[in-house]
């Protein structure tokens, strides 16, 4: 239980970090002030999550290691998040897409695991869950304006989906690392999620004169450390530092 | 001196040093004015309980050392510090004191009660003129808990403390 506790704090932690950090990117580049503002909060966010699961990973580890030795001290191998965060931004109406397929699934999840047995899981959801309802109504409503745009940005933020779509199926999926967990009340059933989720995507696209995508081939793997190519790029580029100066600090 | 027999006036003190400890962010109001300050939990080693307001926000850290040092410099260095995150703080720990500081700041504070439905969309008075005609510029403003707003009366832009 305590090897498959660390492995889902991990799923966690890893999913809101690689996302964060992806969305910092567009600190000083996005289109409008008001988007660059609305995307570097979300990514905060975001970091603030994964701060607090990887270090419930780290205390239940007891190895000497917390969130931050595991955010900037670990391999690409070892990071646990699902595929679809660490999707390169693309335009952005691809960073909307990612988004909005991610915020709408963590939403659920964090309501789920309010009911945690894990006293930190439960405390952390309750919490986020709230500022994931500010990152939904961002990309829901996003996804509506540019699919409901110009021709230039419907055709763009069809191809983000398009694009983003074959890392959905991962989000559902459970394996044998963390059974234990659901049948114990500590994780959530990922299963479960999946009707609201549909639910919710469907009602969006369909505002947005948006064609619900193709189904596609699942690609999968991000639990398992099998990632695509881009998340160790992300890792170069966040890990630097903190590898180049051991021990350094403000 | 035990702990036991001052608890009161230990509350009190530490309560009062606490409330010259200002927000690093909104220096207007201070982190007992936001309810970030929970309470004295009693017994041989006094503990001070205190809450994030947001999961990310970077103010935090800086919170529990202005406290620490505020503290220590009232000889009260024997208090250890603890953070809870449940049950989570919401817009509605802000004390009465607390709003009307943000408001004479020029902060619109966040309505009361308003925290169980934090996407609630309700008109902000603008806090320089009081008008209620008033308009979201930007839903995510300068931190992590302010949206921008503008006042169709008076023209002030203003930041809106959000409900959380």
């Amino acid at each position: 239980m305590r090897e498959g506790l660390i492995e889902y704090a991990l799923r966690l932690g890893d999913d809101s970090l690689v996302l964060g950090q992806r969305l910092s990117e567009w600190c000083g580049h996005a289109p409008m002030l008001e988007i660059d503002l609305s995307l570097a909060n979300v990514a905060l966010d975001l970091v603030g999550q994964a701060t607090h699961f990887l270090k419930l990973a780290g205390e239940t580890e007891s190895a000497g290691r917390d969130a931050d030795a595991l955010a900037f001290r670990r391999d690409v191998l070892d990071f646990r998040n699902c595929l679809l965060v660490e999707q390169p931004n693309g335009d952005f109406a691809q960073t909307m897409a990612r988004q909005f397929l991610f915020s709408n699934w963590q939403e659920l999840l964090f309501r789920e695991l309010t009911h945690s047995q894990n006293p930190v899981i439960a405390a952390v959801a309750a919490k986020a869950v709230k500022e994931v309802a500010y990152h939904c109504r961002l990309a829901n409503e996003w996804m509506v304006r540019l699919g409901d745009g110009t021709a230039d940005s419907h055709v763009r933020v069809v191809e983000g989906l398009e694009w983003m779509w074959r890392f959905v199926d991962e989000l559902f999926v459970t394996d044998s690392e963390i059974e234990r967990l659901i049948e114990a009340g500590i994780a959530a059933d990922p299963r479960g999620l999946r009707p609201e989720w549909d639910l919710r995507i469907y009602q969006v696209l369909a505002s947005a004169t948006l064609d619900r995508p193709k189904p596609r081939r699942a690609v999968m793997g991000g639990r398992r450390g099998h990632h695509t190519e881009h998340l160790g790029h992300l890792l170069s580029g966040m890990q630097f530092l903190p590898r180049a100066y051991p021990g350094a600090i403000w | 001196m035990s702990a036991s027999s001052t608890s009161p006036s230990l509350r009190d003190r530490v309560f009062e040093v606490l409330s010259f400890v200002p927000d690093p962010e909104i220096p207007c109001v201070s982190v007992v004015d936001l309810g970030i300050v929970r309470n004295i939990r009693d017994g041989l080693c006094p503990t001070l309980v205190i809450t994030p307001t947001y999961t990310g926000c970077p103010a935090t850290i800086v919170i529990e050392a202005d406290i620490r040092a505020a503290l220590d410099s009232a000889g009260l260095s024997e208090i250890k510090i603890e953070t809870t995150l449940s049950p989570p703080w919401t817009t509605d720990w802000i004390s009465d004191a607390g709003r009307e500081k943000l408001r004479a700041y020029g902060i619109a504070p966040p309505p009361k009660g308003a925290a169980s439905h934090s996407l609630r969309q309700g008109s902000a008075a603008c806090p320089r003129c009081g008008s209620t005609s008033t308009e979201e510029i930007s839903r995510f403003g300068s931190t992590p808990c302010k949206a921008l707003y503008r006042c169709l009366s008076c023209a002030e832009p203003f930041d809106l403390f959000k409900c959380h």
